[in-house]
């Protein structure tokens, strides 16, 4: 079960070090802090937003979750600073990740 | 550790032509040889290139192309600071005594694919820089209460500058309200306040002390190295109103130099977009955080061109592996009293700021007389 596998189906699973239970982001197989494997945590993950801008209708922002994942992602509605959100699509597209919010 | 010096440089104008990349590397180079003709080709051990053009063995290519034959011949990479990237590796060749003298050349197309990190998925459909651009915009002006207009200045001071740089992309002056009124790209970006991919090259030629006084009078001492790279995904960064990457690198350079900041006479930094400006200027404590917009404005009030004098990245344009070897020439000009209108009034120390993905990795160099 790779983050990418997931991803692709829709899924946003989070890769946590099974040794030392940081989170572990971009999503690897490997702990950057202890070398250990990782594992998909599946939950539903709430992100806070961080920081956003507009381009034409969209927003993009800055989402983080778990005071350490940050991703930017796409909101159709006006955000606010600090406001809770969780992913509402995410997907690979061409090779990229893709995540919109609510 | 011996000294290192730059004894000679060479440059093509930054353009939007069309040309192959082996042809730019040549440019410069043979603008640096002929400026120099008294240079021996045979003394050259080293000949490094920096870009992020796809082309392989660029080094031999060029070595070839210049009648070089080095002992070390490679490409450097490491996206908008490659060019400062190969300055160090040239500048620990001849210090370590691998090389006396080695040749740097750094070329990109307009079209180069170091424009965006496509390995940077963190910022889902939001790759191109002109999204790290718009936050970092916004998150400064909300830190600060800097308006749009204000960080529009940095802009026209840099394009007032690139008109008197007969190398830069810019050939215009404009308004606060031409860049409030230029194409907007986001809520917090118009297309005036980005720096502009180009077809460009630039060289330089570093000696060890002995060799560098053998050919000038006028050498350019890098006396000062810092370097440091934080991550490489752009949400990796703690701040969005500062640079980690700059603050840490700038230190380092400054104490290897033991210098301080206010003893820097003239700088070239890294002001891919408008509001980088005002955060390197601060990163770097040339004023204090949410100062550097004030700072800007009013270097471009008295005409005095001690930041980015060549018109910055904004004016002269941005051909990625070249950017980092021009600042440096820029400074070695204005050390070398050779700057003709762009000259600053007799800097005896200057810096060079070059970083690559959103401050994500940040070079100092510091020169000396």
């Amino acid at each position: 079960m790779s983050f990418e596998n997931e991803l692709e189906k829709g899924q946003f699973y989070l890769p946590e070090c099974i040794s030392c239970k940081k989170w572990v982001w971009p999503p690897s197989e490997f702990c950057d802090r202890c070398n250990g494997k990782t594992s998909l945590k599946k939950e539903e993950f709430e992100g806070k937003i961080i920081e956003f801008s507009k381009q034409n209708d969209n927003y993009f922002c800055i989402v983080e979750f778990y005071d350490s994942i940050r991703i930017i992602a796409n909101m159709t509605t006006c955000p606010k600073k600090d406001q809770i959100v969780k992913i509402l699509k995410c997907g690979i597209n061409d090779g990229g990740y893709f995540f919109h919010i609510i | 550790m011996s000294e290192v010096g730059i004894i000679a440089y060479g440059a093509s104008p930054f353009t939007k032509e069309d040309h192959k990349i082996e042809s730019m590397l040549h440019k410069s180079t043979n603008d640096l040889f002929k400026k120099n003709p008294d240079i021996n080709k045979n003394e050259i051990d080293a000949v490094l290139v920096s870009t992020n053009n796809n082309s392989k063995y660029l080094s031999p290519v060029l070595s070839e192309m210049a009648g070089i034959k080095p002992k070390i011949a490679h490409s450097i990479e490491s996206l908008c600071n490659s060019g400062t990237n190969s300055i160090v590796s040239a500048f620990s060749y001849i210090s370590s005594g691998l090389a006396d003298m080695v040749l740097v050349t750094g070329a990109e197309r307009y079209d180069s694919p170091g424009q965006i990190l496509e390995w940077d998925n963190s910022r889902g459909e939001f790759k191109h820089p002109i999204f790290w651009a718009s936050i970092f915009s916004k998150s400064y002006k909300r830190e600060y209460g800097i308006s749009d207009e204000q960080l529009a200045i940095v802009s026209v001071k840099n394009h007032k500058q690139a008109k008197e740089n007969p190398n830069a992309l810019s050939k215009k002056t404009y308004t606060v309200e031409d860049v409030m009124n230029s194409k907007k790209l986001t809520d917090d970006l118009r297309l005036l306040n980005c720096s502009r991919p180009c077809t460009g090259s630039a060289s330089i030629l570093l000696a060890s002390k002995e060799v560098a006084e053998k050919y000038t009078d006028m050498p350019i001492w890098i006396t000062g190295i810092g370097q440091k790279t934080t991550s490489a995904g752009f949400t990796k960064n703690t701040s969005l109103t500062s640079m980690e990457s700059t603050a840490i690198a700038g230190q380092s350079a400054l104490k290897m130099s033991n210098r301080n900041i206010s003893e820097i006479d003239v700088a070239e930094v890294h002001d891919a977009f408008s509001v980088c400006e005002p955060m390197i200027l601060e990163s770097l404590g040339f004023t204090n955080p949410g100062e550097g917009v004030n700072m800007a404005q009013k270097l471009h009030e008295e005409n005095n061109f001690m930041v980015n004098p060549r018109g910055g990245l904004i004016g002269s344009g941005h051909p990625l592996g070249a950017t980092g070897i021009s600042q440096t020439i820029e400074i070695v000009q204005q050390l070398q009293k050779t700057a003709e209108n762009r000259q600053t009034n007799n800097p005896k120390t200057g810096l060079v700021h070059n970083m690559s993905a959103a401050a994500t990795s940040s070079t100092v160099l510091v020169l000396e007389k």
